[in-house]
């Protein structure tokens, strides 16, 4: 009996140990940050735990500076224009792929799937012939364009497999009511897709708002620039000085609005909405 | 005017043939059940009657114009699924009302039309209510409600109780009853209980392995089964299948067969096509066998004995046959567990069936088919 117990709170203590090791593990980098954005000159070298004074200096100086300010809305700009756009297609591209019986349906899924296969690098020179072609180098729509193609096939394929899952019987209802598929699409399958388009759709926000490559090869002066971009091009009085303390106060601040999007639609992506559909 | 007709149905699934060649008339206003084993295609002949499914083959009529290129709202139909499929997201008002706002010549009536039907199904009440929040029996009728709505001339239901427990069942049998006896709509209705079937139907059509085994009233499949799987199909509990030989015919008059474990009995049938000695199938409902407990052969050995209150059942085991001999007996039962027993039943109850499974023709009783009325007219 004694044994049994004392094997449960062995058990017990590791589980909790693992727990904290990965949170440390997931938030110390993040929290480190919070932390460096509060310090400021030498402070910088000490190393502290605990955050021991609110200095906003490095915030006043990061967002005192207008290029900082104007990737920032560069930055919602793209990332909401893409992800509309990705929905849009996505929605519509689901609703065949996953309703509508074709042939070559799985090999269209494949293609899909091996499109988002190639990094980046292999698709960039190509990608900037074509962004070139569209008159659209140092224009941030470059990359909505580029950002929409490659959150595409991810959105897709995501979006396809919640919409099999909606029951059959859920769409033959519709026709016999005499919906057209656009009506069933819009009408019935969209409005039960929420937490399938919050999580998809939130996935390709976060992609596109931290991309760092295309941003990097698509846009030239500091004005057209997006946050992770204009962040790294953050540069100290000299040559050989790292302003640390701005970097965190920037870094900080791209992520607040992601933090805040993630607890807005977290209560949409719960399950359950279809309860009440079919029998059960 | 909505009378349904199938003609020549033919449906395939990939190379799989699944409703070979259906033949089939429904009446304006008739409440028609399919019924039949599972996967004998139930389903798929109502979701081509609804224009869910394309035939492969033959042509379907609904008021003595072809339909079968129309979608199912053109063809004035309305489905009730076995699943109940209600939009979630919708309030019961929306559901029922989901149908009349896409139908652009409806426009302005449609809270009229919902609040009629929301009032015929006891729904007004619920009307702003989510599926979700509702009990099966409450779903079930809205999702009658959203297809009778649009008043459709043709109403489907593809085993809508199946998902009930027994008493809602027999209640909300009554009530879809009621609402034909008041719609006067034609009917087409699908299940697998027996009592639903009987109770509701006007025709009942009875299928398996995708083609029509009879179609007639509930009486006439209960009491003339065309063959033996209708004569096991329909009743419960089933009726008794006995193996037989034909001793001697006297053709056009009677027949006597030797029926296992009952001795020779005279029946009247015609069995002229059939030669002496042949194996043929005795059918007898539990309800029409009587049990002796002397006599010269008291035999069969009761294996089992039901007791259920208003009725008990008898089972008996017979020497050549597979499966117990049924037989109801009134309360109280005199008859106990390892007794010996001999059979007997009036010979106009039982049920003769050639080797090819088709019921005998019986004497006496003139039928009217094809042969006559080719006579008639000429
Ligand atoms: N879309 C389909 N593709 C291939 N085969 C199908 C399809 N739909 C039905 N079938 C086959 O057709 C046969 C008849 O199916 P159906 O659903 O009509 O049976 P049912 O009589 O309604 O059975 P149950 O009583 O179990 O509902 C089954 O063998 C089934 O496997
Ligand atoms: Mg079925």
């Amino acid at each position: 009996m004694n044994r049994k117990l004392l094997r449960k709170i062995v058990a017990k203590a590791g589980f909790g140990l693992l727990l904290a090791a990965i949170m440390l593990f997931t938030v110390f980098p993040f929290y480190y940050a919070i932390l460096t954005s509060f310090k400021s000159g030498s402070e910088l070298f000490n190393i502290d735990y605990w955050i021991t004074t609110f200095n906003f200096e490095n915030y006043q100086a990061v967002l005192g500076q207008s290029s900082f300010v104007s990737s920032i809305w560069n930055s919602i700009l793209v990332a909401t224009c893409a992800v509309a756009i990705a929905m849009a297609f996505g929605l519509t591209a689901a609703y065949a792929l996953g309703r509508v019986h074709f042939r070559g349906r799985g090999t269209v899924l494949m293609i899909v799937l091996g499109v988002s296969m190639f990094p980046q690098v292999a698709v960039l020179s190509g990608l900037f012939e074509v962004i070139r072609a569209f008159d659209l180098y140092n224009d941030p729509l470059a990359l909505v364009f580029s950002y929409t193609i490659f959150t595409l096939p991810f959105t897709v394929w995501v979006l396809t497999t919640f919409m099999r899952q909606l029951p059959k019987e859920l769409e033959e209802a519709a026709i016999v009511d005499g919906a057209s598929p656009m009506v069933t699409l819009f009408k019935v399958f969209i409005p039960l897709m929420g937490p399938a388009m919050a999580t998809t759709g939130l996935l390709a926000f976060i992609a596109a708002w931290n991309e760092f490559l295309f941003a990097l090869t698509f846009t030239l002066t500091d004005d057209q620039r997006t946050v992770p971009v204009a962040i790294a091009l953050i540069t100290g009085g000299s040559q050989h000085e790292l302003p640390w303390g701005h970097l965190m106060a920037a870094s900080v601040i791209v992520t607040v609005p992601l933090v805040v999007l993630v607890l807005i639609f977290q209560r949409r992506i719960v399950s359950g909405l279809t309860a009440g559909a079919v029998k059960g | 005017m909505a009378c349904v007709e199938l003609k020549k149905i033919n449906k395939t699934f990939g190379k799989i043939e699944i409703i070979p060649s259906v033949d089939l008339r429904v009446e304006d206003g008739e409440f028609v059940v399919f019924v039949g084993p599972s996967g004998c295609g139930k389903s798929t002949l109502l979701r081509l009657i609804a224009g869910l499914e394309e035939p492969t083959a033959g042509d379907i009529e609904i008021a003595g114009e072809v339909v079968t290129d129309l979608s199912p709202k053109e063809r004035g139909v309305g489905m009730v699924f076995q699943s109940y499929a209600l939009y979630p997201h919708m309030s019961v008002y929306e559901n029922i009302a989901f149908g009349l706002k896409l139908d652009k010549a409806n426009k302005g009536k449609v809270r009229e039309w919902v609040e009629k039907t929301a009032e015929v199904l006891q729904l007004t009440s619920l009307l702003q209510r989510k599926p979700r929040e509702l009990s099966g029996g409450q779903r079930q009728r809205v999702a009658i409600g959203r297809a009778m709505a649009r008043e459709p001339q043709i109403m489907l239901f593809d085993e809508p109780l199946s998902n009930l427990d027994a008493s809602l069942r027999v209640q909300m049998r009554t009530e879809i009853a009621k609402l034909h006896d008041r719609l006067q709509s034609t009917m087409i209705y699908v299940t697998h209980d027996q009592v639903e079937a009987m109770t509701l139907a006007d025709k009942i059509v009875v299928l398996n392995g995708g083609h029509i085994e009879q179609v007639g009233t509930p009486y006439e499949l209960y009491e003339t089964p065309a063959s033996l799987f209708v004569a096991g199909f329909i009743g419960s509990p089933k009726m008794n299948l006995i193996p037989a030989r034909i001793k001697s015919t006297s053709p056009g008059r009677s027949v006597d067969v030797e029926v296992c474990g009952m001795g020779t009995v005279t029946v009247e049938r015609d069995a002229s096509h059939m030669a002496n000695g042949a194996a043929m199938t005795v059918g007898l409902r539990p309800e029409h066998i009587r049990i002796s407990l002397s006599g010269p052969d008291a035999g069969l050995e009761v294996v089992n004995v039901e007791y259920l209150g208003n009725e008990a059942y008898v089972y008996l085991e017979m020497p050549g046959m597979d499966e117990l001999v049924v037989v109801r007996e009134s309360v109280p039962c005199q008859i106990r567990t390892g007794q010996r027993v001999a059979l007997d039943a009036e010979p106009e109850r039982l049920h003769v069936f050639d080797a090819d499974g088709h019921s005998l023709p019986r004497v006496g009783t003139h039928r009217v088919d094809e042969t006559d009325l080719q006579a008639a007219s000429n």
